[in-house]
């Protein structure tokens, strides 16, 4: 599935000089706490043709290094000592309006979060346009055409309707389209990626990576990717480079680097990333103490289904282009069939068992777990849990209701979802001071307690706020919350989306061993089938608000039935081993 | 476009009504009896009771609000008891005298404010944002009839380069024919420079004190809501496909930072209208907010409900204006109206 170029560019090239080197750079910020080093002596070459991975977890400082290359580090940032060495131009010591003819013309960027990267009130075609007269490949009079014709180059459909289209009118793949056009418009020699397939789903990552290896290998330009994901790097680098904590630990060619890891970090990077045949436990690092089974509840009446969903039905009135005289009385057109967001599906969940949600954005998943939550009211079908009919209680009643405490949620942002003045214990405590637990005073603090021991939050980290503690640290506050209540089912809304992979390895282990031991049910909604896989005993597979394939997470990984789940397994990079 | 436009004022229908039941039965419970008032001190009883069957003020209320609606719907705004004139013609006649002011206050004030702040922002913790500091806190902590008085005995007293603060023209010289209400802009239609010169000199030192007055929540709000936009993702963007940093700040940030701006602008603007009594004041200006005041002062209803209603009106096509304005500028807010 992935086609090495990396050998053969390596050896053509060896006798050019490298299209960037990168020697003993250091980088610092000046923060409130005094100067902090995000990069240290990190030494970097790069061959005309080549693809360069740098891989690390956040803080390892591999995106600073980048934008020390495009001389973009902002204002508190600054390149301390070391060279940068671009195309023969000392990008360290060139004056600001050398580097700026370089940005964009010979140097692009392409970035995470495309819809963010580009500029929210301006018609994007009019942004191509304004870096092809910025770097005079374009005049205003055929700035348009060319813009067009640079919209074509990355494969959007409909170009010329797309010029006017303003980033909110795009999909994130296809403001990702955009953003690579915007790099690329005016044909330069490297390519800096960070991150740039972060939040896009599975087949659309696929989508955009093929596009952009497709387009460098076709200029011979060279690329740098950055990336949290081994399987991504693997998958479309010649090179690897392993970043930790601001230094460089290991650099190789990248079937090396995944076959053998020399450096420990690598190893323990290597080890966290979900991939084929292998289990939870796996990812833990080697030295973790071999974690003592926990203790099993018994559950009760394990096996028998807790919550039933038939025929489950959400419609969104779909907005009418109203326009004229109807429009300005009011009279709508004819009523447009609403859009069903969730299409009429069933299924249930036993006790004590983990059903995967999966699917890609817009599938419907969000959108069941709210109603599963009863946060919001479903157009038609019937909740039955534990007996009884949830969706008889509006959604607006259903905090009030004795079942609230029953069905708990953890979110996806550890860090949104928790209320920034309230400490950890005070998170924790919140859904037993709503639900009337009758805890008060040193009974609740000892329950807090108790609960931060479960969830392995140290107890003198109970007392700071979300912003003292890490993203692991917040994902242990936000589940704490969630099982506070001893629900007896928890919705997880991708849950480690946001974290490490390290730290995901953790909480996914974290997860299990809480399942186990408090005897819950799991629903874990999520695009990433590897994780559904080892935490998850069956899994439904959802498009368009519909049930595609539903089965045991074995027998539909290992043979999937439909074309689309088949579609999501083969879109997923994988390390070579 | 159109159909936003009729829609909105839509929504402004009941807040107009709300005002127009306010007005009424405000100016109906605030202490002082009109008709003593005007009877004068020694009135008898009876001439008291004469002027309230005059003024209809011996009917009960709720047939006092049909009259006053009845009179509204007609443009009968009522009489000033004080200048003996229609309300309506006052305010007709005063209104633009406020607008011009505040206007040209709010002009030079964004000229200075605005360029101040986006410098601030740029250059953040340099000497031009500590000066954009100062200049601010200071323009806002001098009270307006202070800096009015002071600009006064400097400019007009010590050094003569403006005449004497006595409203809007010297007597030598007559208003403009009534095209809009501006004087600068009557007497240019009318091709009367010196006319233009002579308004000019009586006007640039009142709208000079509103300007400093003004200028401090135009310039913080420009700064802070710039150095958001600067730290965005879109505009490292831009920095990284090469764009000078003129295009970047003017063309990228700036016309994103501008709704804020835009929404202060229009809070200070219905502001600065209705409150520059003490502006007014100062320069014997006859605005319309001194108008309301001396109207307040002696309980006379009808000038200050015009005034009220005056201001709630022009406050719903500013609001109009605001939302025209901001769906310009961002094509998002265009798809949710």
């Amino acid at each position: 599935m992935n086609i090495h170029a990396g050998n053969m560019s390596a050896g053509v090239n060896n006798m050019q000089p490298p299209l960037l080197e990168v020697r003993d750079l250091t980088v610092e910020f000046a923060t409130r706490r005094g100067t902090v080093q995000a990069v240290k002596q990190v030494d970097l070459t790069l061959a005309k043709g080549e693809t360069l991975g740098i891989v690390g977890e956040s803080g390892s400082g591999k995106s600073v290094t980048s934008y020390a290359v495009m001389r973009i580090l902002d204002r508190a940032g600054r390149i301390a000592e070391g060279t940068i060495s671009f195309g023969g131009v000392d990008i360290g010591t060139a004056s600001e309006g050398q580097v700026r003819a370089l940005r964009g013309r010979e140097m692009s960027m392409i970035f995470q979060n495309p819809r963010a990267a580009l500029n929210p009130i301006r018609k994007v075609g009019k942004q191509i346009e304004d870096v092809l007269i910025e770097h005079v490949q374009a005049q205003p009079g055929d700035a348009k055409e060319k813009a067009i014709e640079v919209l074509k180059a990355v494969r959007i459909a409909r170009p010329e309707e797309r010029y006017h289209a303003y980033p909110f009118e795009l999909s994130g793949g296809m403001c990702q389209r955009i953003v690579i056009a915007l790099a690329l418009a005016c044909r330069p020699q490297l390519l800096i990626a960070d991150e740039p397939t972060t939040g896009l789903d599975v087949t659309t990552q696929k989508a955009v990576m093929d596009l952009v290896v497709e387009l460098t290998r076709e200029r011979n330009m060279s690329t740098i990717l950055i990336t949290h994901d081994l399987g991504l790097a693997a998958a479309y680098c010649d090179r690897v480079m392993v970043m930790e904590k601001g230094k460089v630990v290991e650099t190789a060619n990248a079937e090396a680097v995944f076959r053998a890891p020399q450096h420990a970090y690598t190893r323990k990077l290597m080890r966290a990333t979900p991939r084929k045949g292998v289990t939870l436990r796996d990812l833990l690092p080697e030295d973790a103490a071999p974690a003592a089974p926990a203790p099993t509840a018994p559950v009760e009446g394990a096996g028998t289904p807790l919550l039933i969903v038939e025929n489950l039905v959400k419609e969104y009135p779909r907005q009418t282009p109203t326009s004229g005289m109807a429009g300005l009385f009011g009279i709508k057109g004819a009523a447009a069939d609403p859009f069903r967001a969730v299409d009429g599906i069933s299924f249930s969940v036993a006790r004590g068992e983990s059903l995967g949600l999966v699917g890609e954005s817009g599938c419907g998943k969000s959108t069941t777990s709210m109603m599963l939550m009863r946060l919001v009211d479903p157009t038609s079908g019937r909740i039955v849990f534990k007996g009884e009919e949830l969706s008889a209680i509006p959604a607006k009643r259903f905090a009030g209701s004795k079942w609230r405490s029953r069905i708990q949620l953890v979110f996806q942002d550890p860090t949104d979802s928790l209320n920034p003045r309230y400490t950890a214990a005070r998170a924790i405590a919140d859904p037993l001071m709503q639900m009337g637990s009758g805890l008060s005073g040193k009974a609740l603090r000892a329950k807090v307690e108790e609960l931060a021991g479960l969830v392995g939050l140290p107890v003198h980290l109970l007392d700071r706020f979300p912003h003292q503690l890490s993203g692991g640290q917040k994902a242990r506050v936000g589940i704490a919350r969630a099982i506070a209540p001893d629900p007896d089912l928890v919705i997880l809304d991708e849950p480690t989306a946001a974290l490490d992979v390290s730290v995901q390895a953790v909480v996914l282990n974290l997860l299990q061993d809480l399942k186990q031991r408090l005897g819950m049910s799991y629903i874990f909604v999520s695009h990433d089938l590897e994780v559904v896989r080892m935490l998850c005993d069956r899994v439904i597979v959802m498009r368009t608000g519909r049930i595609v394939e539903e089965g045991a997470t074995e027998a539909i990984m290992a043979a999937p039935k439909a074309e689309y789940t088949r579609e999501l397994l083969a879109s997923i990079p994988h390390p070579p081993i | 476009m159109l159909k936003q436009i009729v829609r909105r004022l839509g929504t402004a229908v009941p807040s107009l009504i709300g005002v127009v039941i306010v007005t009424f039965l405000l100016t109906r419970v605030l202490p002082g009896d009109t008709a003593a008032y005007f009877a004068g001190p020694a009135a008898t009883p009876q001439a008291i009771a004469e002027i309230k069957t005059k003024l209809g003020l011996d009917q009960r209320l709720p047939v006092q609000f049909l009259a006053y609606v009845k009179d509204l719907a007609t443009g009968n705004l009522g009489m000033s008891l004080t200048t003996g004139q229609p309300v309506f013609e006052d305010i007709r006649a005063r209104l633009p005298a406020s607008a011009e002011l505040t206007l040209l206050g709010l002009l030079l004030s964004v000229a200075v404010s605005v360029p101040l702040g986006i410098l601030a922002a740029v250059r953040q913790g340099s000497w031009i944002d500590h000066l954009c500091r100062v200049v601010a806190t200071a323009g806002v902590s001098l009270p307006v009839f202070f800096t009015g008085l002071l600009l006064v005995y400097v400019f007009y007293y010590k050094l003569g380069w403006a005449p004497a603060p006595m409203g809007r023209l010297d007597f030598i010289y007559s208003a403009p024919d009534t095209v809009t209400g501006f004087y600068l802009i009557d007497s240019l239609i009318a091709g009367d420079v010196e006319l233009f010169r002579a308004a000019w000199s009586q006007i640039w030192l009142p709208a000079v004190t509103l300007a400093i007055f003004s200028l401090a929540p135009i310039a913080r709000m420009t700064r802070a809501s710039m150095l958001s936009v600067l730290a965005s993702d879109f505009v490292r963007t831009a920095r990284a496909s090469g764009l000078k940093p003129s295009k970047v700040v003017m063309g990228y940030a700036f016309r994103n930072a501008l709704l804020p701006v835009i929404t202060t602008l229009g809070m200070v603007f219905s502001f600065l209208l209705g409150a520059n009594v003490l502006v007014e004041k100062v320069f014997a200006w006859p605005g319309i907010g001194s108008y309301a005041i001396e109207a307040l002062i002696t309980s006379d209803y009808a000038p200050v409900q015009g005034f009220v209603l005056a201001m709630a009106i022009l406050y719903v096509l500013l609001n109009l204006a605001i939302d025209i304005l901001y769906g310009l500028v961002d094509p998002r807010v265009r798809i949710e109206a």
